[in-house]
């Protein structure tokens, strides 16, 4: 069962097109939802007026004032308002101020153009080089740096940046939203596209000043999410609750394209600068980084994005001396949030790219540069986490480069280049690691919880809070619950993710779906045949035949029976939240990526030719959902490397259409060539470990890295590095 | 705003009538008058290629038509290309390939293959990516989908 490419459990609905999505669902009485956004960075907002020829009387209208309860929405800190309150700051362009709804979609839009608002207007910060505030700040430090400066044989200090990425889900986010009003408290019910139901339960709760039994959040099949279904839909399901509870009809709040781009989340855009020391050998000593990451307005999950990212900048490398100093900064532009990688992508991006400049600095392979520093079991990370496993890095890069011809193209490349004028040839790769599941102490916070449930039917049903946003979860819960109850994978259901049905097993986020709930849904799949046995349902060996007539019998003697398992941290993974000391993560998945480039010297155009995509993520459960997750994660990786490119004018993103922002299409891609290495680790299921954002972390870095190749020791210090940035660095170097 | 119309034409092969504003959007008709909430809408704009349907034998993002257009027409949706519970084999080899993940951009992707195999019933994998390349998929990389579409020209499901 595990191990095996079992077939996506919900595929067929999807390719018969009965999947029901969101805006799928609807009633005879439902309105239409839109939102009024506040168009200015930052100024207060005096008043809302409502233009002539509109008939407001048969349009549902919400305002700040409206709101029951608390008017904040916490990632972390509770600090971003619902809608923006009449006499208070607005603090960027795509703040919600206001919200109608309407049976009429048409006659709604007319409303919303019709509404004005009157902005006393203030000066905003659009820049991050700007911004003197920060939301949080983070210090790494082991043994001392500038001790070191003076001595060494060589240092190398460059500067990096990336910029903000869209996720581009092809399904919009949307919410439909059923308030019951009841003769004490009310009953609200939000189903929509989302990644963390809980997250979203929680936001309403407040939003309303309800119980939590009061409030119920389900999840429709998602279309795509990367993070970017993380922490926006708590504001739009609260829209759509507030228009529903408002009116007493089930309202509907669908984003279209160009508004999903415009005003939820994206990367945070970074800067980093890496200065980095190395003895005459290339050992390296000292690692230096300076890290800085766009927030937007609000704190929302950037403290934590910022930790991943901090806690990822030393890389792969053994360093005796680390400083790593990490600020999230306040500006005026919509929030930045949570995308596959999560501040990690945006800080290896930095140091794999420098690894390179430092090797041609040094007159070495970036091979050989990278292979006479890379961490060994038994060294220890920046935060001192000791390294307690093999983590064969040497074997990852060497298979890489084989797999992609490394030796052999570097030196046909080199002899091509001296004749073709116009197309230049370059192969690049990067190393690195992905951190499996929340950082530092988050799991023990979250103490998630999973279950399973006896169905009437003598099947099984997996109980847990993790959405199925197509990375195949419901899939891989299954067969870790039908391995461990020794059942086919069809006497398996998996509950669909609703508030009322399923406890919180944290959100669907940081590579922990399969690892952290894969492990608890094993664990309660054990308590739940071993239940079964003491009270002598069952009988071990048994047939799959034998288990469901026993689930039968123990449902129809005692109702269904549900057996949970809870997260508790491993007695020996310590984590200092002060010092930044400690085991960061649990474990890593380890990869090495290379990337083949053809640069057209004329147009500026890359074509990346070939691609090949190496990884060690424990045990692998599913070959063939693995192998997708991490080609779709490289597309996205390759796309944030090349052509994804936010237009931002003043603080709002000017080329929020797909027409104009280009995500990578079958053509723009080679066949990406994925491949596992097994060293199954015991954090997980049968030795699972996180797999999800790896694919996000090493096509950039690898990407650039072979345009040096192809190019020279250009500047390269920048993603997405578009025709027009390729071209400004090439006028340049040419002088 | 003009008058509603009725709108007549063969969906999926069965004769249909209903009354729409002459310049609603083909996706809306499909998706809130024909129920078929199978056809998705991913950008509005013609871009992303989820809301791909087939309008006499050829291949249109319904975002982008006008109900009038339609008028008279033969239209294939996802909901068209199995028959019964007797899945397409291109359906059967996305489902075998992992072609779907998240699902959203299937429906139009599926349409778009399936008049790629018309026209080119053996595609290589170069001819694969080029026929879906109006399609926009953020989940897979391509590769299972392009490998489901040359298995089906080869004859194969899985």
């Amino acid at each position: 069962m595990i191990g095996t490419p079992a077939i996506r459990k919900e595929g067929r609905a999807k390719v018969f097109g009965r999947s029901r999505y969101t805006d799928d669902k609807t009633f005879r009485c439902v309105l239409h939802g839109a939102t009024v956004r506040s168009q200015v960075p930052r100024g207060i907002l005096k008043a809302i007026r409502f233009g002539e020829g509109i008939p407001w009387k048969e349009f549902t209208i919400v305002t700040a004032q409206d709101i029951p309860g608390e008017n904040r929405v916490a990632a972390i800190v509770p600090d971003q308002p619902f809608l923006v309150e009449v006499g208070t700051e607005i603090h960027h362009a795509e703040e919600p101020v206001l919200l109608l709804a309407h049976p009429d979609k048409f006659m709604l839009e007319k409303g919303r153009r019709a509404v004005s608002l009157e902005v006393e207007e203030l000066p905003a910060v659009l820049d991050l080089g700007a911004s003197v505030e920060a939301f949080k700040e983070i210090n790494i430090v082991k043994g001392n740096v500038d001790a070191v400066w003076a001595h060494a044989a060589h240092v190398v200090e460059a500067n990096y940046r990336t910029e903000a990425q869209e996720h581009l889900y092809i399904e919009p986010n949307g919410m439909l939203a059923i308030v019951a009003h009841g003769d004490h408290q009310d009953q609200v019910t939000v189903c929509g596209s989302l990644q963390c139901p809980y997250y979203v339960h929680k936001a309403l709760t407040h939003l309303f000043n309800l119980p939590g039994d009061k409030v119920r959040i389900v999840q429709m099949e998602t279309g795509g999410a990367f993070g970017g279904k993380e922490d926006y839909p708590s504001l739009i399901a609260g829209h759509a609750a507030l228009l529903a509870w408002k009116c007493g009809k089930p309202v509907k709040l669908i984003y279209d394209r160009e508004e999903d781009m415009a005003a939820t989340t994206k990367r945070h855009p970074s800067r980093t600068r890496v200065k980095t020391a190395f003895d005459a050998e290339g050992h390296l000593l000292a690692l230096d980084v300076d890290f800085t990451l766009d927030a937007g307005a609000y704190a929302t999950l950037s403290s934590v994005v910022l930790s991943r990212g901090a806690i990822h900048a030393g890389g792969v490398y053994r360093c005796p001396n680390t400083r790593i100093h990490a600020r999230a900064m306040a500006t005026h532009t919509p929030p930045s949030g949570a995308f596959r990688g999560f501040g990690a992508p945006q800080s290896l991006f930095a140091l794999e790219r420098h690894m390179d400049v430092c090797a041609a600095k040094l007159g070495l392979d970036p091979a050989e540069l990278r292979r006479k520093n890379f961490l060994k079991l038994g060294d220890t990370t920046a935060t001192g986490q000791l390294l307690k496993e093999d983590l064969g890095l040497e074997t990852l890069m060497d298979r890489t480069l084989q797999d992609i011809g490394y030796a052999e193209k570097r030196k046909a490349f080199a002899a091509l280049n001296e004749t073709d004028q116009t197309i230049k040839r370059g192969v690049g790769f990067s190393v690195f690691m992905h951190g499996c599941g929340f950082t530092g102490s988050g799991e023990s916070y979250l103490a998630s919880v999973a279950g399973v449930e006896g169905l009437a039917d003598g099947r099984v049903a997996v109980l847990a809070a993790s959405t199925e946003i197509g990375q195949g979860k419901d899939t891989v819960f299954s067969q870790i619950a039908a391995q461990a109850l020794k059942i086919p994978m069809d006497m398996v259901d998996v509950a669909q993710p609703d508030t009322t049905v399923v406890p919180d097993s944290g959100p669907t986020v940081a590579s922990r779906s399969t690892m952290v709930v894969g492990h608890l849904v094993e664990d309660a799949a054990y308590a739940f045949k071993q239940a079964l046995l003491q009270q002598g349902f069952l009988t071990e060996p048994y047939t799959p035949e034998a288990f469901r007539d026993a689930v039968k019998r123990s449902h129809a003697r005692l109702g269904a029976m549900k057996c949970y398992a809870q997260y508790h941290n491993p007695p020996h993974i310590v984590w200092d939240d002060k010092t930044y000391q400690g085991d960061a993560y649990p474990t890593y998945s380890w990869a090495c990526y290379a990337a083949e480039v053809a640069v057209d010297t004329v147009t500026y155009e890359v074509k990346v030719q070939d691609f090949v995509a190496n990884q060690e993520v424990g045990r692998v459960i599913n070959p063939v959902l693995a192998a997708g997750q991490i080609e779709g994660g490289v597309a996205q990786g390759i796309g944030w490397a090349l052509w994804e490119n936010v237009e931002w004018k003043q603080g709002r993103m000017a080329n929020n259409q797909m027409t104009n922002y280009i995500i990578p299409t079958s053509m723009d891609l080679p066949r990406i060539r994925v491949g596992f290495l097994e060293n199954p680790h015991p954090a997980g299921p049968s030795g699972a470990k996180g797999l999800g954002e790896l694919p996000m972390d090493g096509p950039a870095p690898a990407v650039l890295n072979a345009l040096q190749n192809a190019l020279g020791l250009l500047r390269l210090d920048e993603v997405p590095m578009t025709p027009e940035r390729l071209m400004d660095r090439m006028e340049v170097a040419r002088g | 705003m003009a008058d509603k119309i009725l709108l007549r034409l063969t969906v999926n092969g069965e004769p249909r009538v209903v009354e729409v504003f002459p310049m609603a959007r083909l996706v809306d008709v499909i998706r809130e008058d024909l129920k078929l909430t199978g056809t998705k809408e991913g950008c509005g704009e013609g871009e992303c290629g989820a809301c791909t349907v087939r309008l006499d034998g050829r291949i249109v993002n319904s975002c982008l038509i006008p109900a009038i257009q339609a008028q008279g027409s033969e239209l294939i949706t996802v909901e068209g290309l199995a028959t019964g519970e007797d899945a397409h084999p291109l359906q059967t080899a996305f489902h075998h390939h992992n072609g779907a993940q998240c699902g959203f951009c299937t429906p139009g992707m599926l349409i778009a293959a399936e008049d790629l195999l018309r026209r080119c019933p053996h595609p290589d994998e170069a001819q694969v990516r080029e026929g879906l390349s109006g399609n926009l998929c953020r989940c897979t990389g391509y590769v299972k989908i392009v490998d489901a579409v040359v298995a089906v020209g080869e004859g194969r499901t899985a």
